[in-house]
């Protein structure tokens, strides 16, 4: 029996990607080969997600291992699949999942390096702006001085050494001995396009964080010395509006 | 009496930063810009926007809602080939509408 609309034979289709028994309604010249032939498409879709996921998370990969990542790919799809064709936001869950994935807790920092690099994703994907010049922040009065962060700027923190792992396995990495965590890092997109993950101390983390949810410099200041903090931003290009008291 | 205590370390801080900051500026030399209308079809990189929703979607020539890297200040001066009806093609730092997909 056929499914009586286009839309209908499409949500058929869909639903049984993900099942064991292919849609009603196909034909094939041999119709014996039916189930044969589907599993050509459920297999596409398996191989082409568990790529998108491998690019999207290539540390957390190389941690496990092509061949282990491919088959922890498949439980991921099969538990949380892209809620949109548009792929750029898949895996916001990934680190969760790998925090209760049995055979992985052995990796403790394995979700923390997961969240390190889907944070590096969405700051690839953020909204552009236009960064201020350097003499805006010229002022009179730096205690009341408030910036607002370009949408690409996160700050990340891990109580593992996450940022450290992450980058002893980037291409042109040196070998250092790891210490141990809290890791914290300033992951954001520079205007050359650039994504960059910088590492930061325990203070340089809280002036960030209290800069980006709008405190003034002299109360982000409480928490540490700014300088490092202003330091990275100017650097990288990443303030795009300064402002005063309220 | 905190303000008074951090005024003048801030002004300090913020001037050592301008100052570090500003020893990089050389290094924008590098600057990559957007140029739009100057990709060959299908190896554009990301844009946003209907027809074009990420790198390599673009599906026409020079497409002018898609971009591609470029240095910095290069954009409206790479050689591209007139368009049919002979007027002369140039990327630009803004959207095109010349060589759209057919709707």
């Amino acid at each position: 029996m056929l499914p009586d609309s286009h839309s209908a034979t499409e949500r058929a289709f869909h639903a049984a990607l993900r099942a064991a028994d292919p849609p009603a309604g196909l034909t094939a010249p041999d119709p014996s080969e039916i189930a044969l032939r589907f599993k050509v498409y459920r297999n596409n879709v398996q191989a082409s997600l568990t790529r998108a996921l491998a690019a999207a998370f290539p540390v957390t990969e190389q941690l496990v291992g092509a061949e282990f990542f491919a088959a922890l790919a498949r439980v991921f799809i099969a538990t949380s699949p892209p809620r949109s064709p548009v792929l750029l936001h898949w895996g916001a869950d990934f680190a969760a999942f790998l925090a209760q994935f049995p055979p992985v807790t052995h990796l403790p920092y394995l979700p923390d390096v997961a969240r390190l690099e889907h944070l590096r994703g969405q700051a690839t994907h953020a909204a552009d702006a236009m960064p201020v010049a350097p003499d805006a922040l010229r002022t009179d009065t730096p205690e009341a001085l408030r910036l607002m962060l370009h949408p690409s700027v996160a700050l990340f923190t891990a109580p593992m050494p996450a940022v450290q792992i992450w980058r002893a396995h980037q291409p042109d990495a040196r070998r250092a001995p790891l210490t141990a965590g809290p890791d914290h890092a300033l992951v954001a997109r520079r205007p050359d396009f650039r994504v960059i993950i910088e590492p930061l101390d325990t203070d340089t983390h809280a002036v960030l964080t209290a800069l980006r949810q709008g405190d003034t410099l002299g109360t982000a200041a409480h928490h540490g010395d700014p300088t490092p903090a202003l330091t990275l931003l100017l650097r990288h290009e990443l303030i795009i509006a300064t402002g005063g008291p309220e | 009496m905190t303000i008074k205590t951090f005024a003048l370390p801030l002004a300090a801080s913020l001037a050592t930063a301008l100052t570090l900051a500003g020893g990089d500026a050389n290094a924008q030399s590098n600057a990559m810009e957007k140029c739009f209308g100057i990709s060959p079809a299908g190896q554009n990189d990301c844009a946003a926007g209907p027809g074009t929703s990420c790198a390599g979607s673009s599906t026409v020539d020079y497409q002018g809602n898609a971009w591609t890297l470029v240095a910095a200040g290069t954009c409206a001066d790479i050689e591209l080939p007139a368009m049919a009806d002979g007027t002369a093609r140039v990327g630009s730092l803004e959207e095109l509408d010349r060589d759209l997909p057919p709707a």
